[in-house]
């Protein structure tokens, strides 16, 4: 019931090619190319509605692209149960009466196949997982009753116990105090180390370039793909952003605040 | 007259028995697939699709000449093929999902309506259909309810994980490459075959109590779904006995009786539960 499609391990992790997807006419993303390496990690940048969870949930096999062509390991994501798709935490029901272990249990029911229940071996994956994130002792908690730092670590931990290899994490660091993104961007190292590929939807370019190996600019174009002094170039930003870009007080730095202009107006700092 | 004859007066008549055995089959099907339909928020679509299924065993009544124990069948035949159809318009985007289903329930039930009531002296038995006639049930039709009712209950234990993982993020559900579309037909068509097997017991105007109300009350008391549906049963059954008892001593239409019973033990937990309720909120505010 559940397909398992076979990993060519001479093919890049995701490859997508020529990628357009139209709703009501209007593109949402238009001719994307660009591949991954297993292990590699991307923050992916760009204003709202610039089209990055619409491209996650066509990597992820979840939307139907309008064109092109998305592949992991050499065949379409479908057939693929190794893509795990971190959720905006705004966009969950905290109410729903799951524990912490309910959740991250769910990463497994791929495994557990048709009418398969949780094994010793699963609860021991969920363990893992759960003590990869350190969130151990948190296990029986209900949901609501987690910090926002912890709710974006638990869907981390559903992710490794899902046995992902590319996650896709949708403004995990959104609306976190310091210390809880600091443990999110540990915990990116920690899955670099196990090889787990990760794209990350981010608002901060200057976290993006911090702590990421390339960084994709997107405005329902791709504009820029690779590191950070190459894609975070003034004129790319402008194309990115438009007028939404201002330059600090400095002049030296580029700020971007693409959250200020919820009404669509554009704000231009001189 | 003591306390046990009190409680055993009524279970000396043979549909009595059958009454408080169909009311508590019927209890412990609905609040199970409550569970979901409380979560998913369908409760709309419950109340809705109960009532669209009127039409239906109003036809089986006239084509029967009012034979009731066929009825099953017609209702079993139009939920499944209501609910699907509902499901299938509510995808089309040119109309809002509930302005849809508002506009199908209101035609199909008053078509219902129309049909009875060609017969001669309907208003018996349209009363039976709206709001249940648990009292009439008959051996046949208790045999119907408990087999259909296993089967709802034995297929949301079998796809257990897939329904929890589905309602509480669609989005894994899709990732891990479940049958999406397959598993939401297969939980509409659980709800309608929980409505079929429920419309003698609580009728179909009464039904979305059923579904909602004791699922609604045990998500107040609880924060697991595996005990949320435990204690929804519990209550949904124990509301099915102290509610034909309540309507056997003092008068009351069975079917009332049973929904007022959750509707209480609904009030009680909305105001004394720990944590959710009023009154601890109040206390710790």
């Amino acid at each position: 019931m559940y397909p398992h499609s076979r990993h060519l391990d001479d093919q890049p992790i995701l490859d997508v090619q020529h990628l357009d997807v139209r709703y009501n006419g209007h593109f949402a993303l238009e001719n994307i190319t660009f591949h991954l390496h297993a292990g590699e990690r991307v923050a992916v940048v760009g204003p709202n509605g610039a089209g990055k969870s619409t491209l996650f949930k066509v990597v992820a096999g979840v939307l139907q692209p309008t064109g092109g062509e998305v592949a992991i390991y050499g065949s379409g994501p479908s057939g693929h149960v190794c893509i795990a798709y971190v959720p905006q935490r705004s966009q969950v029901d905290w109410s729903f009466p799951v524990s912490v272990a309910d959740v991250v249990m769910m990463g497994r029911i791929a495994k557990l196949g048709l009418l398969g229940w949780p094994k010793k071996s699963d609860w021991e994956h969920v363990r893992r997982a759960l003590r990869t994130v350190n969130m151990e002792d948190l296990a029986k908690r209900q949901i609501s009753q987690l910090s926002g730092g912890q709710q974006q670590r638990m869907f981390i931990a559903r992710a490794l116990a899902q046995e992902a290899e590319l996650m896709l994490m949708d403004e995990p660091l959104t609306g976190l105090d310091a210390p809880s993104q600091d443990n999110i961007l540990s915990l990116l190292d920690e899955l670099q180390r196990q090889k787990v590929t990760v794209m990350v939807a981010t608002h901060d370019l200057e976290q993006a370039a911090q702590y990421f190996d390339r960084i994709m600019l997107l405005n329902r174009q791709l504009i820029g793909f690779g590191g950070p002094d190459e894609v975070l170039q003034p004129e790319k930003l402008l194309r990115a952003y438009g007028g939404r870009l201002h330059k600090t007080a400095s002049g030296e730095s580029l700020a971007l605040d693409d959250s200020c202009c919820s009404g669509g107006e554009e704000h231009v700092h001189h | 007259m003591s306390i046990i004859n009190w409680l055993l007066e009524p279970l000396s008549y043979a549909f009595m028995q059958r009454g408080l055995i169909a009311a508590v089959l019927v209890g412990v099907v609905c609040a199970v697939v409550g569970a979901y339909v409380v979560l998913r928020g369908m409760a709309f679509f419950g109340d809705a699709l109960a009532h669209t299924i009127l039409p239906g065993v109003a036809l089986g009544y006239l084509v029967g000449g009012g034979a009731r124990d066929s009825l099953f069948w017609w209702a079993l035949g139009t939920a499944v093929i209501a609910a699907l159809g509902i499901g299938a318009i509510s995808k089309q985007a040119q109309v809002k999902e509930d302005t849809a289903i508002g506009v199908i329930f209101a035609g199909m039930f008053a078509l219902g309506i129309a049909l009875i009531s060609t017969v001669r002296s309907y208003a018996v038995d349209l009363s039976h259909f709206l709001f249940g006639d648990v009292l009439g049930v008959s051996p046949q039709s208790l045999w119907l309810i408990l087999i259909f009712g296993g089967i709802v209950l034995l297929v949301i234990l079998a796809f257990y994980k897939e329904f929890l993982a589905l309602s509480f993020d669609p989005i894994l559900a899709a990732t891990l490459r479940l049958p999406v579309g397959l598993l939401n037909n297969l939980l509409l068509a659980l709800i309608a075959v929980t409505i079929a097997v429920s419309l003698q017991t609580v009728g179909v105007a009464l039904m979305v109590a059923m579904l909602v109300t004791p699922a609604a009350t045990a998500s107040l008391l609880t924060r697991r779904l595996p005990s949320m549906m435990m204690i929804a049963a519990a209550l949904a059954a124990g509301s099915g006995v102290i509610g034909l008892y309540v309507s056997y001593y003092l008068g009351i239409a069975s079917g009332a009786a049973i929904v007022l019973t959750t509707t209480l033990f609904f009030l009680l937990a909305f105001l004394f539960a720990p944590h959710a309720g009023l009154l601890w909120k109040r206390r710790r505010s």
